[in-house]
Formats: C-alpha cells, structure tokens, sequence
C-alpha cells in the first residue's frame, strides 16, 4: 500500500491530514503549558526576588531542580512515578501539560527575574516614595517597562516548549511527534512523513515568532519599553 | 510650634562603614535648608533617610510630631505597617539625581498615577491636577511625551510636579541639577526658587552654591557623616566658622 502514490498524493491524502490532528494536540499542549507556565514564572521569579531569604532559597531549589534535569524525565516521573503517590490516575494529556508547565516556570522564572533585576533602582525607589506599596510598584512600574525586553527570551522559551512537546509522545499523547512516528511504522515512507512532521514545527515556530514582531513593534510606540 | 521634620541621633550604617554619625536637625513649616558638603559626607543618605528610603540604623526621625517609619511599641522601636510608611510617604516629596520618571509613561501619566493609584483621586480631576501642575512647571505643551522624547531639565521637571501632585507637606530635592547639561540647570533651579516663595518646605542636597545663597533659609554644612555647622547663608558662606567649612567653599567657588 502506498508505494504506487506519488509524493504529492501520498502526501496529500495520508500524511498531512493526519499530521494535522497531531499538530493541534501539539499546538494546544503549546499554549496551555505556555500560558501556565508564564503565570508560573511570574510566581517564581516573584519568590527568587522575595525579601525573604527563606522564601529566596526555596525558589532556587525549584528552579535548580527543574533545569538540572532532564525534561524527559520529569514528564515520566509526572505520569508514572506521582500518580500512585497520590492514589490517583492522570491522564497523558494533563501529565504532558503538568510536566511541561513546571518545567517551563523554572525557565520563565530566570527570564523575569533577569528583567526585573534590569530596571534600575530608581524606579523602585520612586513609586515608594510615592507612597505606592511594593505589591503596586511592581504591578504598575516595575513590571510594565519589563514587557518588551521580555519579548525575545521568551519568545526564545516558547519556541523551545514548541519543540519540547515532542518529548511527550513517551507517555503515549497523540501529539505530532507520536501522529509522525506511528504513520512512519505503518506506512514505511519515513520520507514524507518525516519532511511533514519537520514542515508542521517550523510553521508552529514560525508563526509565533511573527506574532512576536508584531507584538513587540506594538510596545516600541509605547516610550520604547 | 512643632517642626515638619526633626531628626535626633540619626545614625546609618552599611556594614563596617558609618555614613551618619549622629545628626539633629529639625525643619520648621515653610523652612528652606539647603545641605552641602563634600562627596562621601552623608548628605544625600540623610536626605533618603527622611522618607525611608535608607531605614535608619539609630536614632528617630519625627514627621508633624510621628515618627518615621517606626514606632513605640511595649516601649520599644518597631518598624510600623507599610500601609502606615506609605501613607506618611505621600506627604513627603523627593526628587532625583536621576529624575526616576516612569519611561513606560507620559509626563501626565508620570504626574497622576500616584495621585489615582495612592490617594484614590478620580481620573478626570487627577488630569486636571495634572496639567495645571505642568503648567505651573511650564511643559503644558509636553504632556503627551514620552520621557525619551524630553530634555534632562524637562524630565527633571515633570519629575518635580510628580512629587508636587501628591500635595507633600515637604519636598526633598538629591542632587536635583547634578545630572544636568550646564544650560539646562537654570530652567530646573529657577521651579525649585518659585516652589521655596510660595511657601513650600524644602530640604536641598545641592552642589549649587547660587542656589544656597538666594534661596536657603539655613545652610547646613555636613562632613564625614556630622553636622559640622550650619547657619544663615550670609553668615555661613562669608564668615565660616569652622576651617573644613571655608575650605570646602574655597574649593567650590573656585571652580
């Protein structure tokens, strides 16, 4: 089967439509792990720059756990190691999602805290004198003029989590990378399938990276930060 | 009648370095008291200490008679709620060196923020607080920039009726002008001379003996970390008591 199809056809007719479901599972592990993930970093680097040295060091334990080992692991230890400590069962598709946000906080976490650490004092120093409590200065000052210069590390990330996700066809998630492989063992024309599989990252990427650009010339307009 | 402002022992220290060694000073109402002094002697960390920005090592500061940032509690000094720090910082201006004029904002949204963010001040009458400030300090016509797009003297500015907007009881000025190309220095000196006739409290770390001369109430000479002497401008600029104080000045004016 198969071998009297041209590229094209074949292509057309087995490979792209069924590449296609595994790049939306891809694509919503993507933005799921990514939005949790930046909403987690945030918490983090909030927790790496905490006044208190408690709270400083446990961030740190979190964010050199998480960088210091493999993502592989840490999505097969979500899926199989944490479920029977709890007594529960969990999903691939949560597992994926759990595994790839907290390890994608440990990386966000370093990038704002990097982009917090890069505003001058002096910014801090005057929405206190203001009067404006800590929790505001950050929210209304400190945060906002982090924005574009957060734009390319994360951008940087994102595009990393894209590709990442590929890490979660162990666990046996339906998403790109597992949709190529199986069409590759069924079909035995890893060729196509896998010029498919590279073409559906790349415009995944790629995409993000325009969008980027747009954002990022949107926030030039707005006194350059 | 009480002072605004009265410092007694305050002492700062960062580690093994003692920056303050004990000064008393007290600010009456409507007071200009102009602090100068070598580099090195404490005076712009006394300045940050008058709203906290330095938390003291020693001593009190007494803002209208409270004091600052901490409080007696079981008879000891505690530091007080931040909730408590800000509401006392609000009535305390401070501009910078530096000017710190929010760069993700414009000169009028730099000037109500804090007015609608701290005191909970309506957005339109916030903008009408706005504009009448920018005009008092005359960049009307600059409300809509940017800071990138404004001069050092403009920001500086902006940066004095963003303090002015929170209706202080007293402004401190750090090295307002030092950051300053020479021709613009004039243009900020001159809002800072207008703020001391209409009555405004004043506490100026300056290097701008002009300044001290017409304008101060009381000059204050500090040097390493003490009050050193301090008096009328005309007695202390032309008849120094102290051989550090008429050394200095020989330096300054020199110049």
């Amino acid at each position: 089967m198969g071998e009297q199809l041209s590229f094209w056809q074949f292509s057309f007719d087995v490979v792209i439509p069924r590449l296609f479901e595994g790049m939306g599972i891809t694509l919503k592990l993507t933005l799921i792990s990514g939005f949790l993930g930046l909403f987690w970093g945030l918490v983090l680097a909030l927790v790496r720059i905490s006044r208190s040295k408690v709270i400083r060091s446990l961030g740190l334990i979190y964010v050199t756990i998480f960088r210091g080992t493999p993502l592989l692991l840490q999505i097969l230890f979500v899926y199989f190691a944490v479920p029977p400590l709890f007594d529960i069962t969990l999903d691939s598709f949560p597992a994926g999602v759990l595994a790839l946000s907290l390890n994608a906080g440990a990386y966000f976490a370093e990038i704002f805290r990097a982009a917090i650490e890069s505003i001058p004092k002096g910014q801090m120093e005057a929405a206190r004198a203001l009067g404006m409590s800590y929790s505001k200065s950050m929210r209304r000052i400190i945060i906002p003029q982090t924005y574009k210069r957060l734009i390319p590390p994360v951008v940087n990330e994102l595009a990393a989590l894209t590709k990442d996700t590929s890490l979660v066809s162990v666990i046996a998630l339906a998403e790109l990378l597992y949709t190529t492989q199986r069409l590759g063992a069924k079909f035995l024309r890893p060729w196509e399938v896998y010029f498919w599989a590279a073409i559906s990252y790349l415009i995944l990427v790629v995409g993000l990276t325009v969008l980027a650009g747009h954002l990022e010339r949107k926030l030039e307009k707005r006194g350059g930060v | 009648m009480t002072p605004i402002i009265e410092l007694k022992g305050l002492v700062k220290s960062f580690g093994e370095t003692h920056v303050l060694k004990g000064i008393d000073l007290s600010v009456k109402k409507s007071e200009v008291v102009v602090i100068i002094g070598p580099s090195g002697s404490g005076k712009s960390t006394l300045l940050r200490c008058v709203n906290f920005l330095e938390q003291p090592t020693g001593g009190v500061i007494f803002f209208n008679g409270d004091s600052l940032g901490i409080k007696k509690h079981n008879e000891r000094w505690v530091k007080r709620a931040e909730s408590e720090l800000n509401l006392q910082r609000t009535k305390i201006g401070m501009v910078f060196q530096q000017f710190n004029l929010f760069p993700h904002m414009t000169a009028l949204q730099n000037v109500i923020e804090a007015p609608i963010q701290v005191l909970g001040m309506k957005r339109e009458e916030a903008q009408q607080l706005g504009v009448d400030l920018l005009n008092r300090v005359g960049l009307t016509d600059k409300k809509d920039f940017y800071p990138r797009a404004l001069s050092g003297g403009q920001q500086q500015r902006v940066a004095i009726a963003r303090a002015l907007a929170m209706k202080p009881e007293v402004m401190l000025f750090d090295e307002a002008t030092s950051a300053l190309d020479p021709e613009l220095v004039g243009e900020v000196l001159k809002v800072m001379k207008d703020l001391a006739k209409e009555g405004m409290t004043m506490m100026v770390v300056t290097h701008e003996m002009g300044f001290a001369k017409e304008v101060a109430d009381r000059v204050v000479f500090m040097d390493q970390g003490i009050i050193l002497e301090q008096g009328p401008p005309e007695q202390l600029f032309s008849n120094p008591k102290e051989a550090r104080t008429s050394e200095f000045l020989r330096l300054v004016e020199s110049v």
